[in-house]
Formats: structure tokens, C-alpha cells, sequence
């Protein structure tokens, strides 16, 4: 086997139990397992006093409340330290007036950062990429986002996102593409003959046996 | 934001956690009592057990004679 290969971390994946972290944040020691019960968003961003970042840090503490209603929780990272965080959040509360709610891993040792995936060394050894990992009440991948360095998250979309897993999880069912709340949602593909001709017989909105949408 | 200050001293989260457990509070409800999220609790029990201010035994918390006497500085001091 190369040993390139071998070495290489094996990366969280959709469907998958996020890997396990103890790290230091600006709310002090926590672990993945403190955040069993409730989903959460883990992000990384390059690096603090940046301002593509400042705007992303201003955006998603504008979004906190919503995810909170969604039993959401933020945790930020990147290759900065505790007091780097402190500094950058107290900076962001004198300049823009936002105060930012939720915790920022401070990952030194990139421990965490390489764990999920977040170093993307084509374009920068030392900063981690913009990723989005969504997990799950019990601690499971459910989604994963990457931007690049350059460009800002839209999170309209990571809310949408949230929507449209929770939806599937409460009811059963897919979201279509650009879907959002109210709108009508994908019954599952049917699995046996039997099914598919039962559907068509079951008041869903069907444009063919395996096409068919129901609302909510 | 450690609720165990360096010298000994805790958060005023840290004490409304300590009072809520010594009241026998589950993690919810010291989150409510608290006004922290609650992974906030959890790592904050984490800390206080610790630094031997809380203990645990068959799925009970007991504050220790330390950690009330902590609790009741960080109330007076909050």
C-alpha cells in the first residue's frame, strides 16, 4: 500500500458518525458528544481578522437565532488561537455592533481541522477552507459544504439545507431541487411493481410512476 | 469562557449550574436556570467534577462542601 496513502485520514462522510473532538474554544473544553441532542453546524474559516470571514462570522450570528429554533447550534474553527478568537469577536462587537453567540474551536495543532477534512493544501497549508459540516442530533454527517477561500457562504442555503434534512427526517420524504418550506416535496421512489402501481392509485401529484410530489 | 477561573473562582454560569444540580436538575433544566445552551452544561459539569467542586454517583449530583462555598462566591460576586 503507499504510505501516502496509508497516512492519510479517512474523511468524514454522509451518513457516517462525525468524527469524535475535545478541543478548546472560546466557551472552553468541549466535545462533540456535549452537542448529542441538539444538531449542530461545524465550520471552519480561513483565518481571524479577515474580512471576507468578518462577514461570514457577522452573517451567521445573524442566522443563530433561526438555527436555534431548529435545535441548531454553531461551532466555529480555524489554525488561530483562544486569544486570537477573543480578540477577533470583541473586534466585530466594537466595529459592526454584532455580538457572536456561538463557540470558535481553536485548532493549533489542526487536529480537528484534519479529522474533518478542512485543510485543503492546494490552496492554502496553513488556513482552513470555507467547510460546512451538518450533524445531526445523534451525531451523524448529514451534509458537508466546501468554498473556497475567495468566497463568502450564502447562509440562506445552510438554513435551507437544515430545512430541507429535517423535513425529510419528520416526514419521509425528498425535497426537489431550489425547495423550500410550503413547497410541495418528493414521495420516495417506489422499491417493487406492487408499489408503483398502488401510488399511482394514492392522490399524489404524479407525472409518471416515479416522479410524484405531495404537499405537507 | 472556562467556568473554573484559574484561581479557583468560578462563572456565574459555572455557579447557576452548581445550584441547579445541587436542586437536582437534569441538563435541560440547568440550561434554562443557567440561560446556556446545553452543551454549555455539559461542559461545564465536565469542569466543575474536575476541579472537585461536583460529584456524580448513580446518576446523581452532589455539590461538595468547596463547591458550594464557590457557588455562593460567584452568586455574591454576580
Amino acid at each position: 500500500m503507499d504510505a501516502n496513502v496509508a497516512q492519510s485520514p479517512s474523511l468524514p462522510r454522509i451518513g457516517e458518525p462525525a468524527p469524535h473532538f475535545e478541543a478548546e474554544t472560546t466557551h472552553g473544553t468541549l466535545r462533540l458528544s456535549d452537542f448529542e441532542g441538539s444538531w449542530l453546524i461545524l465550520f471552519s474559516h480561513p483565518a481571524d481578522f479577515t474580512p471576507v470571514c468578518t462577514t461570514e462570522f457577522i452573517a451567521f450570528a445573524e442566522i443563530a437565532p433561526e438555527l436555534s429554533k431548529r435545535n441548531v447550534q454553531l461551532l466555529g474553527l480555524s489554525i488561530d488561537s483562544t486569544y486570537s478568537h477573543i480578540a477577533w469577536v470583541r473586534t466585530i462587537k466594537e466595529k459592526f455592533g454584532v455580538d457572536i453567540p456561538f463557540p470558535i474551536i481553536a485548532d493549533l495543532n489542526k487536529e480537528v481541522a484534519t479529522a474533518y477534512g478542512m485543510l485543503m493544501p492546494g490552496e492554502s497549508k496553513t488556513e482552513t477552507s470555507r467547510a460546512v459540516f451538518v450533524i445531526d442530533d445523534k451525531g451523524v454527517v448529514r451534509a458537508m459544504i466546501y468554498y473556497p477561500l475567495t468566497t463568502g457562504r450564502n447562509m440562506d442555503e445552510i438554513l435551507r439545507l437544515v430545512d430541507a434534512l429535517q423535513t425529510s427526517d419528520e416526514h419521509g420524504v425528498a425535497t426537489p431541487a431550489g425547495w423550500r418550506p410550503g413547497d410541495k416535496v418528493i414521495v420516495p421512489p417506489p422499491r417493487t411493481v406492487e408499489d408503483a402501481e398502488a401510488r399511482m392509485a394514492a392522490g399524489y401529484e404524479c407525472q409518471d410512476w416515479f416522479f410524484c410530489k405531495r404537499a405537507l | 469562557m472556562a467556568c473554573v477561573n484559574p484561581d479557583g473562582t468560578i462563572s456565574a454560569v459555572a455557579g447557576k449550574v452548581l445550584l441547579a444540580a445541587d436542586q437536582g436538575a437534569d441538563e435541560r433544566a440547568m440550561a434554562e436556570a443557567a440561560g446556556v445552551p446545553v452543551y454549555r452544561v455539559r461542559a461545564s459539569l465536565r469542569e466543575l467534577v474536575q476541579a472537585g467542586l461536583l460529584t456524580q454517583a448513580d446518576g446523581a449530583w452532589a455539590v461538595t462542601d468547596a463547591g458550594r462555598a464557590a457557588a455562593a462566591q460567584a452568586a455574591g460576586a454576580g
